[in-house]
């Protein structure tokens, strides 16, 4: 398991291996917000816990397709399906590499785009923690997409068809413990949502994404 | 002790072979033939667990077959002692230095397997077979895109396996000089079509 955790971070390190994909389309999309919206430090202060995860979302709905899609391209998810690891173990190792060299990035840059944005003094902590709290939940739910577009070639709008809908509940309640830390509210109900979808992805959907992968491999 | 009874396969919804038995015993090594597209690879890969069978029984103890398919499985950007030593992690062993001698990449250890030619490939991907610890090879042409050179390693590697009590079952077309080897051509099993197949008969 750990092999397969530091083969994936170190192929995602590599050239080509889509490390930085995210975190330049994230990037760009929070520094081209301000010239779009204009001169208005206000409105973008409104606007700017929204449009952070919404860009983090998007950013890490871009590196979806390669979870799976070259394990199965060069051979290795046969080799793996039939190795002693259990398939349920093998993606969510995947999500976690998936998290470590995209979702964690995100949450590490989005206190310093945050200024590009005017966020308020108050918003900076509770986007961190809801980004943190967040993100895993994007990478298991990403990763049981994947598993089901794993051997469509370009699979990847049908991808992002499948994972949009099961992302807007991670949206509406990370952006809202964003949004009310930022303005000075009382952030514990969306917290503690946001806190339990990301629980219930992980424990529940990588024995989904396994018996897909199952089904897939056919 | 890998024992195959009755099996019918199908490939698509559709059954490809059926009635194959066979029994192999540590030591002996099975070379399966026949046409292109007579369901081979399909038979493979239900042996390895890969697909379920229509019918049939496959006995195999847990834990002690490996699968070489028609890719190797190797990752590009990581070079080739990298790529054996995850098979290895992976298969819980340490040695990978024995494998990299039987298919002679030493000279190749350090170049990152993407710049590899086809046949080093091939033979980084039979070299993952040596680091699996694994009883029963199950090999889907095993020998493609090699040179006389090293097919003769591969025989070699493959002899070394049975003598230490391994078995091996392989898909092929070209004659390996394994005169140990028995022969399935699995022509002869073809299967008629299913007879609850009437698909469009469902929709009438």
């Amino acid at each position: 398991m750990i092999a397969l955790l530091l083969r994936d971070i170190r192929l995602a390190m590599r050239a080509g291996g889509g490390f930085g994909l995210g975190l330049s389309f994230f990037l760009i999309v929070v520094v081209l917000v301000p010239f779009g919206v204009g001169p208005q430090s206000a409105l973008l202060t409104v606007i700017a816990p929204g449009i952070l995860w919404l860009g983090a979302l998007l950013a890490c709905l871009l590196s979806l397709d390669r979870i799976l899609a070259l394990d199965w391209e060069d051979g290795s998810l046969d080799l793996l399906a039939t190795s002693p690891l259990p398939m349920e173990g093998i993606v969510s190792v995947k999500a976690l590499a998936h998290w470590l060299t995209t979702g964690l990035p995100l949450v590490a840059a989005a206190p310093v785009l945050g200024l590009l944005l005017n966020l308020s003094e108050a918003g900076y902590k509770w986007l961190i923690i809801s980004l943190f709290l967040g993100t895993p939940a994007l990478s298991v739910i990403g990763t049981f997409g994947a598993a089901l577009t794993v051997g469509l070639k370009r699979g990847g709008l049908l991808l992002s068809l499948l994972v949009l809908p099961l992302y807007v509940p991670t949206l509406i309640f990370g952006a809202e413990v964003a949004r009310r830390g930022a303005e000075g509210f009382d952030v514990t109900t969306p917290l503690l949502m946001l806190a339990g979808i990301t629980c219930g992805t992980i424990a529940l959907l990588p024995f989904a994404s396994a018996a897909v992968l199952r089904v897939n491999l056919r | 002790m890998l024992e195959v009874s009755d099996l019918t396969i199908a490939r698509g919804g559709i059954a490809v072979l059926e009635g194959v038995s066979f029994t192999l015993a540590p030591g002996q090594v099975l070379v399966v033939r026949g046409p292109n597209g007579i369901g081979k690879t399909t038979l493979l890969r239900t042996v390895a667990g890969l697909q379920p069978p229509v019918s049939g029984r496959i006995a195999v103890p847990p834990e002690s077959l490996v699968y070489a398919g028609h890719s190797d499985g190797i990752k590009a950007t990581l070079t080739v002692t990298e790529n054996l030593k995850f098979w290895a992690e992976v298969f819980g062993h340490k040695d990978y230095l024995t494998a990299i001698e039987a298919f002679n990449l030493g000279p190749l250890a350090t170049r990152p397997a993407g710049a590899l030619s086809a046949g080093q490939k091939r033979r980084l991907g039979l070299a993952r077979l040596l680091v699996t610890g694994r009883a029963i090879w199950v090999l889907d042409e095993p020998t493609v895109s090699l040179d006389t050179e090293a097919v003769a390693m591969f025989v070699r590697a493959v002899r070394g396996h049975l003598a230490a009590g391994g078995m091996a079952l392989m898909a092929t077309h070209i004659d390996l000089g394994l005169g140990e080897a028995q022969v399935l051509d699995v022509a002869g099993y073809r299967a008629k079509p299913l007879a609850d197949h009437d698909f469009d008969g469902a929709f009438l």
